[in-house]
Parts: structure tokens; sequence; C-alpha cells
């Protein structure tokens, strides 16, 4: 065995490092007067994981290790980086969650976030659907003990029940789905084997419509999407953060090699999930949109909104092109900074008062103007507003699906982002023009969340504004050949 | 020897059975129950695919004791999470958790 292929899995590495540095320093940690270091410890060494990856030098084309097992190239690396990313920035937002509510199971925190994140790499890079699989059990299974985490709370639990069943169901149909490729795709599950044999008979196509709504339960788009709301309102606000856009963002662009790799023949157009992927786009964005317009609970709001926002994600797969892929990259990267903005003031806002209703939030302007000038550029961004990077991931993501020919469905995702506007707007209007008896009370955020906040808000507002970092992904994606 | 239709057959019937059962059963556990029988029905689809179709590798061998073990991590966290909610509330059916709600 060549054992410098594993050279090219980096990421993995050393974030395995660091699961094995964190593991042995709880179980050395034993008493609670050292164990309040735990914290920075496990920051710090993530932080140090984050940045080593992050200056890690250009790979050269597409590389395979492991015979084909396991796939890498520069996009991969950037989807890993912005992982890191996202996580770090979760994990920054509930440093005083952790203190006040979860004092006693900081290690497990940490510990379970980091091994989803494992999972989630394992699936980008997958080149094999027994690596697929498994990466998306190691980032689900862990979850659902991270959504259960706050024991005392009946709604924890609760939450906890429902993904991890719907996880389960939703893993067990993809398997069927992958048992009947096995079967008719000539025994191997490599993707580049399957893609040779992918004939689009009926077992083929059945095979391939169980493995997405596999896939799909965990994007949450939207026949699958039965689980996402009350997941979402019952996690800890910090966890529903990760779960909302890691979770999605790493499953989307998983979504796509696979697609793109095991199913596309020739080209996207005329594959079979071409049309199934259409009409899923067009009722997920809908669906999500008419049904957030009237809820009152923010986390609901947001599980909604991030339910549409799958969709117009799920626009960067209709093209194939590198176009598509980059531009879908661009849009998580971009949602990701958005929706950890807004998640980063309701956990604040949470941790300080505990109200998560979007009545409580009427008059915020007048006590807290910071924290509703951060909402409101997140909702603006989300709601995709020109000057904020929002607008130019849409348009980005809208111009690939343009460009392959899909008029109808970019005519149907923009009526939508109208809609979308409204109610984003509705948060807006909550907290700068309505008036409210019992405003919530003005505080001080601790500092760690208050850097958190502002390096979502400079990238909201920046990187939309400077164009080589879209340059630089296209530049690094790939189309279907 | 049989056919490996009838092992089809089988795995099917197992896997609609695991579908109805998820929807239909009101227990938690049973709910869990439903979906080891989806497994059962993947883990049967790529033994008899294996030993039928590709006699000469172990791919589907393998990749179905993948699935056992996979499969008895996640039940071992859904027990625990039901084991949760039981102690909370008293019992642990589908009725017990319906405070989620806009």
């Amino acid at each position: 065995m060549d054992y410098s292929q594993f050279l090219l899995m980096t990421p993995e590495v050393t974030l395995a490092l660091a699961l094995i540095v964190l593991l042995v320093a709880d179980l050395v940690m034993g008493n609670d007067k050292s164990k309040q270091y735990f914290q920075t410890l496990a920051l710090v060494v993530f932080g140090i994981h984050t940045i080593y990856n992050f200056i890690q030098g250009e790979i050269s084309g597409q590389q395979e290790a492991f015979s084909g097992m396991y796939l890498t190239s520069n996009i991969h690396v950037f989807v890993k980086n912005m992982l890191n990313v996202g996580t770090l920035l979760v994990l920054i937002f509930s440093i005083e969650w952790n203190k006040k509510e979860n004092s006693n199971h900081i290690a497990e925190f940490y510990l379970l976030m980091m091994s989803t994140l494992f999972g989630m790499y394992l699936m980008v890079s997958s080149g094999d659907f027994l690596l697929f699989y498994l990466g998306l059990e190691t980032a689900s299974i862990p979850m659902a003990t991270l959504v259960a985490l706050n024991k005392k709370r009946n709604e924890s639990a609760e939450a906890a029940a429902k993904y991890i069943l719907t996880a389960g169901f939703s893993s067990a149909v993809m398997l069927f789905g992958i048992s009947l490729i096995y079967g008719s795709c000539g025994g191997s599950l490599y993707f580049c084997d399957v893609v040779k044999s992918f004939a689009a008979t009926p077992v083929q196509i059945m095979a391939m419509i169980f493995f997405m709504a596999g896939v799909a339960f965990k994007i949450s788009l939207v026949p699958f999407h039965l689980w996402t709301a009350d997941t979402y309102q019952g996690a800890p606000t910090s966890v529903t953060a990760y779960l909302s856009v890691m979770s999605k963002g790493a499953a989307a662009f998983a979504f796509m090699i696979v697609m793109w790799k095991a199913f596309t023949v020739s080209n996207v157009a005329e594959t079979v999930w071409h049309n199934i992927l259409w009409w899923i786009i067009v009722i997920t964005i809908t669906v999500g949109n008419i049904f957030a317009i009237r809820q009152k609970n923010l986390k609901r709001f947001l599980a909604f909104s991030s339910i549409s926002q799958a969709g117009y994600v799920m626009l960067g797969l209709m093209s194939g092109t590198s176009m598509g892929m980059g531009s879908m990259v661009y849009y998580l990267l971009v949602y990701l900074f958005t929706n950890l903005a807004a998640f980063g003031v309701i956990s604040n806002i949470e941790d300080k008062c505990g109200k998560v209703g979007m009545d409580d939030y009427d008059g915020l302007y007048e006590t807290n103007p910071k924290m509703a000038v951060v909402m409101m550029l997140a909702m603006f961004s989300l709601g995709g507003i020109p000057p904020f990077a929002g607008f130019f991931s849409k348009f980005f993501i809208f111009a690939s699906a343009a460009q392959a020919g899909e008029y109808l469905l970019v005519f149907i995702a923009l009526a939508n982002t109208i809609i979308s506007l409204f109610y984003y707007l509705l948060v807006v209007k909550a907290m700068f023009i309505n008036k409210s008896n019992n405003p919530i009370a003005p505080f001080k955020s601790d500092n760690a969340s208050l850097v958190g906040l502002t390096i979502c808000t400079i990238a909201m507002l920046v990187l939309g504004l400077i164009s080589p970092v879209y340059e630089q992904l296209l530049a690094w994606s790939f189309g279907v050949n | 020897m049989i056919p490996v239709e009838f092992y089809l057959v089988v795995s099917t019937l197992l896997f609609f059975i695991g579908v109805f059962g998820f929807i239909a059963r009101k227990n938690l556990v049973g709910v869990l129950m439903s979906i080891e029988l989806i497994l059962n029905a993947v883990n049967i689809n790529f033994v008899a695919f294996n030993r039928y179709l590709f006699p000469g590798q172990l791919e589907g061998y393998i990749y179905s004791l993948f699935v056992i073990v996979v499969a008895a991590a996640e039940t071992a966290v859904a027990i625990a999470i039901i084991m949760n909610i039981y102690r909370r509330k008293g019992n642990e059916t589908v009725n017990s958790i319906k405070e989620l709600k806009n």
C-alpha cells in the first residue's frame, strides 16, 4: 500500500489528530478545576486545524486516492475550508451558551461537532457509494446526539427523536437504492464505474430515485422536509445553526458530485434526474417560502427559509457546467456567513433573555441597535437585496441555470425571491417599526460573539464586491465531463 | 438452486413492510424496528446480488457488513434518545412528541 496517499487527505488527517488530542485532553482533565480550560484548548486546536488547512498549497487538477475511493481537488479543499470556518464561527457563538447551559457536557459538544465535521469531509470527497454512505452516517448520527444535548428540555429530546428516526429512515431508503444500483450497474460502486453502465433502465431509475430521496432528506428538499422545522426549533441554537449551514452545505455539494459523476452520461439536460430535480426545486422554493410567511418562532422561520434556500442551491446542479459548480459553492459560502450572522444574533438574544419569538423582537432597534442592524443585513442578504453578498450569489446561480436554458425555472425562482423578500422584511419591520411595551432589555454580548458577528457582517458586505473570490472558485470548479 | 428473483421478492416485501411500519407504528421503538427491517432488506439485496450476479468479488458482502455496523451505532443512539423521552414523558409513543408547533 502506498502510504503517501494519506498526504492528499490532509484535512481529514489533521481533523482526526485534533479529535484524538481533544479526546485525550478530556480524559486527562478529569477534575472540574482544569475542565474550565477545555473550551479554550478545543478552540485553539480547532483554530490551528483551520489555519493549517487554509495555508496548504493548491492541488493540480482532480486527484484520487485509494483507487478512486477518495477524490480531491481545489474545490473540494475549498468546501472543506469553508466548513472549517463555519464550524469555527458556530463554536465561537456557542461559547457563552456552553458556559451557562451546557457546562457539564462541554467536551461532548466539541467532540461530537468535530466528528460530524469529519463525516462531512468524507461525504464531500467520496468517490464511491460506500464512502458516501459512511460519511453521511458519520455526519448524521453524532448530529442527533448534538440535537439531544440539552437533556433537561423536552423539546431537545423530541427534536432529536424526530431527527434520528427520519435520518435513519432516509439513509435506509438510500441504501435500498444503492443496493439496486449495485445489482444493476455491474457490481461496482465506484462513481466512475456506475456511470459507465448507467443506461436508465427502469430498475436503475428507481434506484436513483431512492438514492435522491435519501440525500434530499439531508438537504431538506421539499417532499422530505418534514423534520426540518421541528428539529431546528427544538435543538440548541448553535446546533441549529450548524445543521442549517454546514450539514446542508456539505450534503448539497456531495449530492452534486454524485449526480454529476455517477448518473450523468453525457450532459445534464438529457439525464433522467433533470426533470425530477426541476420539479423538486420548484416545489421546494415555493413551499419553503409559503410556509415561512406564517411562522412566529424565529428558529422555525429560519428553518423554512433554509428550505427555500436549499432549493436555490440546487439550481447549481441544473447546468452541469463549471459555472454551475462555482456559483453553487459561492452561494453556499455566502449563505454560510449570512445565516450564521442571523443565528449569531438569535443565540445571543436567547442566551441573554431566552426569547425567540418574532413578536419579542419588536422594538429591538430602540434597545439593541447593533444587533438589529446585523440582523437586518442578514435578512437583506438572504432576501437578495443588491449591495449585499446574497444578491450576487443569487445572481450567479440564476445566471448559471439560465445559461443552460432553464428560463422557466429561473423565472419561477425569481418570482419566489419576491415572496421571500416579504417575509424577510417582516423581521426587519418588527425590529425597526413595531413598537413594543416590553422590549428586549439592552445587553452587552460577550466579546467572542462580537468577533464572530463582526466577521459575518464584513463577509456579507464585502464578499459580493470582491470579484476575485468568485473568479477563483470558477477557475477551480469543473463541469460534468 | 433458488433463482435470484426470489430473494428480490423477499427483500422488496421486507422493504415495504418497513416503510409501512415506519409510517403506521405508534411506538417509537416499533418505528426503529421498522427501520431495521428496511436495512435487512438492503442486506438481503446486497448479499443475493453478490452471490448470484458477481460471485467473484466481495464488494456486496463487505457493504452489508458496513450496513450492519452502522445500523447498530444508529440504533444505540436512537434507543438512548427514546429512553430519554420515556423518562421525561412516561411513555414512548409518537403522540408524546408533539410539543413543537408554531
